[in-house]
């Protein structure tokens, strides 16, 4: 492999671990604070892209697209979190399981019901629709990297928003004693709104800016949500920092296996997964 | 977070008569149906078998599988490579060596999945069924996304003479009720024997089983290996029935189906799987068989229900049609766990 080739499928793993990695925080913040399974949570992503396609249709730009989309989703998400899931923080994993799944079904429907079952296409924006030349045959499309800068702001954001302010004080004191921060005057109950809404529109903002590239398709969420399961269960459940690193190795993985080692592919990305839990059943990054 | 842990593992009489009853009018179903619902029950009765694998599992064991479907399409598929493509092969060696494959893959997976607990038991073991998927569904060699055909029925011979006509749809209902008995006596027999006992008691407690001396990383990868060889056996039958494999058949939906099978009757007995074995395809089949309704056809949109089926029955009835029994007879079965002994999270008071 020359050092171009090598070059795009680095920026490539790397586009796609950062990618995984938003839609794999949500994740992990939602078992870790409110002990929830979501299998739902690669609906959020579906919804994501396919009010990328709806927005960007009508107003023909992605920016806005990518605004109202966010808006739209996390309104979903707080009502749904108040309607159904609060009601399940407490239950047994068994019910959280056929929860999600239920709505799954319900979800794909009234995707169904709104779009149709066709696939659709998503027009970059011309600002970011230039590739940037490598050498005389190979170039690396500016919108990727535009991709990848997206989710390392909003990386960068998650990380002092949980670290540095109050909220994200408020945030862990929860996750780490619930009834403790309660009987401290925190409102529990907003926090956990607050974090749901949180993954649903990361999960959104995934899904929409992955959109342009990946084009807009059913049950595109289920695919990614089995990666994002790989991805917290190598981090840790609950470990946003374990969640990064496992996303840009199982980028990395996936990236650079499909290129070395395309007959196996597929299933690299689960023996790594095996590995892991040979050696630390609880993850890399168990807190 | 902790799980309702007394399941109603003795039935009460009344439940007994039911199944009893459900009984005599399986037997007798052949002689009213007509071929299409023959081959319904028959299809039920398959799933039934898949759904008391799991419940070895989930209800017995305490653990949450999300990816038991891989073991019943790999029997699928073990059938259709060991099928010969012209001639039927007999099946006094595609059985055992179907249901020998699946129970394989298990121990081979549980090796990994069963040293996690709750959350990453559902997640790893739904990951790892995602696997066998692609596996199957990316390999053209291995039928691809169209799966294969099974063209023929395994023969059912002794010394030359045709016991069986697994073709004959009324024999293939009565051999498939056959293995249902067969699988349901030997769950209960497992289930009070020690080895059942000391599942349930890691269901219960694990740490206080450890503490006792119970090396429970084997007694669970037992349990996944024998609960897969299980599914395997109803994925071989299943095929046998539809003349088809494809990985479909091992997708996390049909995972995720079997757990609501085993949630819809009630954990823990085998009987309440069996019973919400039958519900839920029934319920299922009605959705999908719904009318035109003026302008919209509401069969077309069966998903919409079967999401707001199971999200009710989640809110509504969580410990399913046995739970709702259970409530009802509560404190009048000493041996069921349901006694008042326990409290609202299964804990001894």
């Amino acid at each position: 492999m020359d050092f171009p080739t090598f070059l795009i499928q680095l920026l490539n793993s790397v586009q796609y671990g950062l990618l995984l990695f938003m839609l794999a925080a949500g994740l992990t913040l939602i078992f870790g604070i409110m002990g929830v399974v979501n299998l739902a949570h690669g609906s959020f992503y579906m919804l994501g892209a396919y009010l990328a396609y709806w927005l960007s249709g009508m107003f023909g730009s992605l920016t806005l697209a990518i605004l109202g989309g966010v808006a739209i989703a996390v309104v979903f998400g707080l009502l749904l979190e108040r309607l159904l899931f609060r009601y399940f923080y407490q239950r047994d994993h068994l019910d959280q399981v056929l929860l999600t799944f239920g709505l799954i079904y319900i979800f794909e429907e009234l995707r169904s019901m709104l779009w149709g079952d066709d696939v659709h296409g998503v027009k970059i924006p011309d600002l970011l629709s230039a590739s940037i030349p490598l050498t005389d045959t190979l170039s690396y499309p500016v919108y990727r990297l535009f991709m990848s800068g997206v989710c390392i702001v909003l990386a960068l954001g998650l990380y002092l928003l949980i670290s540095k302010t109050r909220l994200g004080m408020k945030i862990r004191a929860g996750a780490f004693n619930r009834d403790m921060a309660e009987a401290l005057g925190v409102n529990i109950k907003l926090i956990h709104a607050v974090v749901f809404a949180l993954g649903v529109g990361l999960a959104a903002v995934a899904g929409i800016i992955a959109a342009p590239t990946s084009s807009v398709y059913p049950n595109m969420g289920s695919q990614v949500l089995i990666m994002c399961f790989v991805v917290v269960v190598i981090g840790g459940i609950g470990s946003v920092r374990g969640a990064l690193v496992s996303a840009l190795l199982v980028g990395a993985v996936d990236t650079f296996g499909k290129v070395l080692l395309p007959q196996v592919a597929g299933m690299l990305v689960y023996m790594v997964m095996a590995a892991v839990l040979l050696w630390k059943p609880e993850g890399l990054f168990k807190q | 977070m902790s799980a309702i842990k007394a399941n109603m593992e003795v039935l009460p009489r009344g439940v007994q008569v039911a199944l009893g009853l459900g009984l005599l009018a399986l037997l007798a179903f052949p002689l009213v149906g007509t071929d299409f619902y023959t081959q319904m029950v028959t299809r039920m009765m398959i799933m039934a078998i898949f759904a008391m694998s799991l419940d070895l599992l989930q209800g017995l064991a305490g653990l949450v599988s999300l990816g038991h479907a891989a073991f019943f399409g790999l029997a699928g598929y073990a059938l259709a490579f060991l099928m010969p493509q012209n001639e039927a092969a007999s099946l006094w060696w595609t059985l055992p060596a179907a249901v020998a494959a699946s129970g394989l893959a298990a121990l081979v997976i549980g090796f990994f999945v069963v040293r996690t607990h709750g959350i990453y038991f559902i997640m790893v073991t739904m990951a790892f069924a995602q696997m066998v998927f692609y596996l199957f569904f990316d390999n053209k060699a291995l039928g691809g996304s169209d799966g294969l055909y099974i063209n023929f029925k395994p023969t059912v011979a002794l010394g030359g003479f045709t016991l069986l006509d697994l073709d004959h749809k009324v024999t293939m209902y009565y051999f498939t009720l056959a293995i249902v008995l067969l699988v349901y006596w030997f769950l209960r027999r497992l289930l009070w024997s020690p080895f059942g006992r000391a599942l349930a008691g890691i269901r219960v407690n694990e740490h206080r089983m450890r503490a006792m001396g119970f090396g429970t990383f084997g007694y669970k990868l037992c349990a996944f290996t024998l609960a897969g060889a299980l599914a395997g056996l109803a994925g071989y039958l299943s095929g046998v029935q539809s003349g088809y494999i494809n990985p479909e058949l091992m997708g996390f939906h049909m995972s995720a189906h079997a757990i609501m099978m085993v949630i819809l009757g009630g954990m823990g007995n085998f009987a309440g799987a069996i019973v919400g074995a039958f519900t839920f395809e029934y319920v299922l089949h009605v959705f999908k068989d719904l009318p035109q309704l003026g302008s919209i056809n509401l069969g077309k949109h069966w998903q919409l229900w079967m999401g707001s089926f199971i999200v009710l029955v989640v809110v509504f009835a969580p410990r399913g049609v046995l739970g709702v029994v259970q409530r009802m007879t509560a404190g009048r079965h000493p041996r069921d766990g349901s006694d008042g002994k326990h409290d609202s999270k299964g804990r001894h008071v």
